[in-house]
């Protein structure tokens, strides 16, 4: 079930460790039918065995370095795919159905010293022109159609910044994460002072995630092995009080006086969650259910968890 | 016992038994009564001295007055028996005999006075005799005396009369000379100038010329004299106006036109416009003083030469004004204070601009002296001009300037701060040329520390100049109460300890930093500086302010506990800013050792790297750093039985743990679980914790986040066999190191256990060297 927020052509990283040097390189392959959605059902039955991916094409990119990140298009028919190699930013276009990745644009960072791409997100607005990427401490957007930057965070954070999301209902707002052990979150339009910063964990922050349809709702994974999921109410495009008719709700009359006498609720933090033994490197929201979300750490362990019900009343209703 | 009598009656003696000792004290009363009852004339043998009775009637008793004979013999026969009539009797004898010696004493002692008297009453006889006849000559002497007398007045009864009316005649005469000359006295008065002498005829002679004005001749003179008067009073107005003459010459002009009737509405306008003139003067000379560019002159000669010059001005005119206009009543008196109100309106804005320049200077005894001069001369007027509330505006210019002074002190206070930050800044950067760091910490937090409170003590006593008793403005209520609780206390005081805080904070908000525009001593040194106004500078500052202010005022002030708390709160962050920065640093090295080495291909490790010993060195660099600073701290005692360990906290995602590792076939099994095993028994390290004021609890903190960074960076990597072993090497080395740094060295193991592993997770060829090997190399590195 959770699977499904895969896409089903699925783009993979793989390293190549030859005898000198360790390379990462990137290629798309495609997900076993059976995963599709939309076929039989879930394959919940944990012994079966694990399907086989199919290898569609190299993204071949061997000339610039490792990469680091590989984003698809966010809507659109998945023909695009962009990657970030060592201080490149490559726009491929899949063709052929998937079976043969072509360059279709390229920018590099300049500058003193090496730079490193560290992560990179796609956003969904204006079209899906616009890349944003973090390398050391700085965030840069890029406009994918020209491949030319077009804003820069400079020391977004005290340290390396580790992972980007995009609101996917408020078209500037940005969030990031890094080793200051804080999370940020940017109106990439005013770029001089982040909005909000999040202060909650106690070592480097290692992932972010906006809920895809609640976007009040944040995740984050640190290697203080915990996960938080925060409720960003004041930054959120859903308005304070939600402005439901009451109409709608005259089943609910006798709720009604308390939830009118409450108070625009304050950005806080919903739930810890410290399943983890070790590091958690990796969160993300379900893309069927979004109350659900699932978060990778060291051990290897992948833990899966819901939105307290309360709060997902409280949001809904 | 009582005296019943219904006349002053005999005291009650106790004598009437003389027994017992007490007997020889009752005697001399009873003489001293004796006395009393002379002079009211009770006294028939009573100066005998025998017992008076109780009762004066009583015809028993002896001395009374009613004293019967046979009634007391017949008492006597009846009650007493024979002895004690015996005795009476011997006693009575006795008494006789007693008294008739002393009359006769007396009559022997006083017989010379007796003779003496006798002659001197003759002898007066005579004189009175002689005296008689010389009066009766005095009284017919007299009577021929006033005979004479009234003849001699009947005589001049006459001429007495003609003279009287003569007299009345020359007086009448010499008045209408005196009319008569007036006009040409009055030009003459007018052309010599004495015009007081002029008035003054002229108001002896118009009450008459008014009232005979019906006669021809009179009218004339009247016509003559009101022409010269009004001459006269054009050229008292030419001498008002022209006003070059001093304020008393003019109040003179001013009262004798009055005295001329002038219509007073009018005269005292011009009168208070040339006032107005003059004080004007005043005002632009002590604007010229104030002007940009030249020098101007301190502020105690600023304010005396306003004080002499204007406010002296200002009082001449208010009581010249006061005494020639007091008929005006209050519409007069109205007028006045409105000037007044204004002009010192206009001199006040002058003194607030001069004091304003001053508010950049030091000195505050200068101004406190002259803000004293400008106050206490300024209550003469407002004792003139009540209604001018002069005074009133004085003093909130005092208490403005007060309170301005303050907020110069604090500014003064926390630039005194700052430049000595500063001082400590160069102070660290210097010794580091020198290539001697450290040593100077202590003495350094000594310095800023007592120049801070000199610099608060200097501040305080400054201050308290406005509170000195000779000051005329301190026993205002603005300056007992609130200036002393409200301004020095809480605005002063208070908010320079805050704005201390303040500042320290900032250093560690600074965001984006890398702890490069910040030295980490700095911070350390300043969380130290915290500390101690916590445990007690705070509250000697606050006790010697409370002492020297006699705060006594009871609005609420801020508590020490309050201050103490955000002191300690600012020594705490910053301590743990120290750590992250120092931290930071370590690990910046860690993780670029990491990163930029190709690990795949090193050669078999020989040596420990190079970074673990600047790691190593680093660490105890900053140990000596902190030590001179804090106290050593606890450490935590060995643990040797690890089932101690909490146990239940991860009991329930224990189950889980011990699985995971199967389900990641490529894991080497034996370490993997083990490491995982392990984790289960251990507490969860919180990386980035907030520390405590100890040498120990710093160190931990810098070494976990140091080693954290390493294992997170080691994760990312990809080792051949040798790497690995390198890494087995380094982390080894820095176990042997760093123990005994922290308070657990159980975390330590802990940590570079799992760097170890991790780095054997990312083998693709995990062969890890032998443990004897590792020591070899590393007792020899």
């Amino acid at each position: 079930m959770f699977l499904r927020l895969a896409l089903s052509t699925l783009v993979l990283q793989e390293t190549d460790a030859s005898d000198s040097k360790v390379l990462t390189c990137a290629a798309v392959w495609r997900m076993p039918k059976e995963l599709e959605p939309g076929s039989h059902e879930s394959p919940d039955d944990s012994s079966s065995p694990a399907h086989t991916l199919e290898l569609l094409c190299h993204l071949d990119d061997t000339a610039h370095g490792s990469v680091a990140c590989v984003v698809w298009e966010p809507t659109g028919d998945g023909r695009r795919v962009i990657s970030l190699a060592d201080s490149h930013i490559l726009l491929w276009d899949l063709q052929e159905s998937s079976s043969q990745a072509v360059l279709a644009g390229s920018a590099s960072l300049e500058g003193k010293g090496q730079l490193k791409f560290t992560a990179g997100r796609w956003s969904p607005h204006h079209t899906c022109t616009q890349v944003a990427t973090a390398n050391d401490t700085t965030i840069r957007g890029w406009d994918t159609r020209s491949m030319s930057q077009i804003y820069c965070i400079e020391n977004a954070h005290g340290q390396l910044v580790r992972d980007l999301d995009f609101n996917p209902n408020k078209q500037y707002y940005l969030a990031s994460c890094g080793d200051d052990c804080k999370v940020k979150f940017w109106d990439t339009r005013n770029v001089t002072e982040p909005v909000k910063t999040l202060e909650e964990h106690s070592h480097w922050v290692w992932s972010v995630r906006y809920n895809h349809s609640h976007d009040q709702l944040v995740l984050t994974g640190s290697s203080d092995s915990r996960v938080i999921l925060s409720n960003m109410v004041s930054i959120s495009s859903e308005p304070f009080g939600h402005l439901v008719d009451d109409d709608d709700l005259s089943d609910q009359e006798e709720r009604r006086p308390e939830e009118k006498s409450q108070e625009p609720p304050q950005d806080s933090v919903i739930a810890t969650y410290e399943e983890h033994e070790d590091s958690v490197y990796a969160v993300d929201w379900s893309s069927a259910d979004p109350w659900l979300f699932a978060s990778l750490s060291y051990d290897g362990r992948l833990v899966i968890n819901r939105v307290p019900r309360a709060l997902k009343y409280h949001i809904l209703l | 016992m009582a005296a019943v009598a219904a006349g002053p009656g005999p005291g009650s003696g106790p004598g009437d038994s003389p027994e017992g000792p007490e007997a020889e004290a009752p005697e001399r009363r009873r003489k001293a009564h004796g006395m009393l009852k002379l002079y009211y004339g009770l006294s028939e043998g009573e100066a005998a001295g025998r017992p008076s009775g109780s009762d004066p009637l009583d015809p028993t008793d002896l001395n009374g007055a009613h004293f019967d004979p046979e009634v007391y013999l017949d008492k006597l026969r009846r009650e007493c028996p024979l002895a004690q009539l015996m005795d009476s009797e011997t006693d009575m004898v006795r008494q006789i005999r007693a008294l008739d010696s002393d009359m006769q004493t007396l009559v022997y002692e006083n017989y010379n006075k007796f003779i003496s008297a006798t002659d001197t009453i003759r002898k007066m006889k005579n004189d009175f005799r002689k005296m008689e006849d010389e009066m009766d000559r005095l009284a017919t002497n007299m009577a021929v005396i006033t005979d004479f007398s009234a003849r001699i007045s009947a005589t001049l009864q006459d001429r007495h009369e003609r003279i009287t009316k003569l007299a009345g005649v020359h007086a009448l005469l010499r008045k209408l000379q005196f009319l008569f000359e007036l006009p040409s006295r009055l030009t003459k008065c007018v052309e010599l100038g004495a015009y007081g002498q002029a008035v003054r005829y002229q108001g002896r002679a118009r009450a008459v010329l008014q009232q005979y004005q019906h006669l021809p001749s009179f009218r004339a003179i009247q016509d003559d004299c009101q022409v010269i008067t009004a001459r006269l009073a054009q050229q008292l107005r030419q001498r008002f106006r022209e006003g070059g003459s001093g304020a008393p010459e003019q109040a003179e002009c001013v009262e004798l036109l009055l005295a001329l009737g002038e219509p007073a509405e009018e005269l005292c306008e011009e009168f208070l416009a040339h006032a107005r003139g003059r004080l004007e003067a005043e005002l632009r000379s002590l604007e010229a003083e104030l002007g940009p560019s030249p020098p101007a002159p301190d502020v105690l000669e600023f304010t005396d030469r306003g004080g002499s010059g204007f406010v002296g001005g200002l009082c001449q005119v208010a009581s010249a004004y006061q005494e020639l206009f007091a008929a005006q009543g209050p519409a007069g008196a109205e007028k006045l204070a409105a000037f007044a109100r204004e002009l010192g309106g206009r001199y006040f804005a002058l003194v607030e601009r001069r004091l304003a320049q001053e508010q950049g200077g030091g000195d505050n005894s200068l101004l406190v002296r002259a803000l004293d001069r400008f106050h206490r001369r300024l209550r003469a007027p407002g004792a003139l001009l009540a209604a001018a509330g002069l005074a009133e505006a004085a003093t909130e210019i005092v208490e403005r300037v007060a309170r301005e002074r303050l907020g110069h002190h604090l500014q003064g206070l926390r630039s005194a701060f700052l430049g000595c930050l500063t001082d400590v800044r160069q102070a660290l950067a210097a010794p580091r040329l020198a290539g001697k760091e450290g040593p100077g910490l202590a003495e350094l937090l000594a310095n800023v520390a007592s120049s801070i409170l000199s610099h608060i003590k200097a501040s305080l006593a400054a201050v308290h100049l406005f509170t000195a008793k000779e000051v005329s403005f301190s026993n205002k209520p603005y300056f007992r109460g609130e200036f002393c609780s409200q301004g020095v206390r809480e605005g002063l005081i208070v908010g320079f300890i805050r704005s201390m805080c303040q500042t320290a904070q900032s250093f560690c908000d600074s965001p984006g930093e890398k702890g490069g525009a910040t030295p980490p001593a700095l911070l350390l040194l300043l969380s130290r500086l915290c500390l101690d106004y916590e445990t007690a500078t705070i509250s000697y500052i606050l006790t010697l302010t409370d002492e020297q202010f006699l705060v006594q005022d009871q609005s609420p002030v801020t508590p020490v506990s309050t201050l103490c708390a955000e002191a300690r709160e600012t020594a705490r962050r910053l301590l743990t800013h120290y750590v992250k920065v120092q931290g930071l640093v370590i690990s910046q090295m860690l993780r670029k050792s990491v990163e930029t080495r190709d690990w795949l291909s090193t050669l078999e490790p020989r040596n420990v790297r190079a970074v673990m010993k600047r790691v190593v060195e680093d660490t105890t660099a900053i140990d000596v750093q902190v030590g001179l600073l804090y106290e050593e701290g606890v450490r935590k005692a060995q643990s040797s039985d690890s089932s101690k360990r909490t146990f239940s906290v991860y009991s329930s995602s224990r189950q889980q743990g011990r699985y995971a590792p199967s389900y990641t076939p490529s894991a080497p099994m034996d370490t993997n679980l083990l490491s995982n095993i392990q984790k289960l028994f251990s507490e969860r390290i919180d990386v980035f914790s907030p520390v405590e004021f100890n040498k120990v609890s710093v160190l931990t903190g810098i070494i976990k986040i140091s080693l954290k960074t390493l294992l997170e960076c080691v994760r990312l990597r990809t080792f051949g066999r040798f790497g690995l072993q390198q890494v087995q090497v380094d982390c080894h080395f820095l176990q042997l190191y760093l123990w005994r740094f922290v308070a657990d060295e159980e975390l330590v193991h802990l940590l570079l256990d799992e760097v170890v592993a991790s780095a054997a997770l990312r083998c693709p060829d995990p062969v890890p060297m032998e443990p004897s090997v590792v020591e070899v190399i590393c007792e020899r590195g």
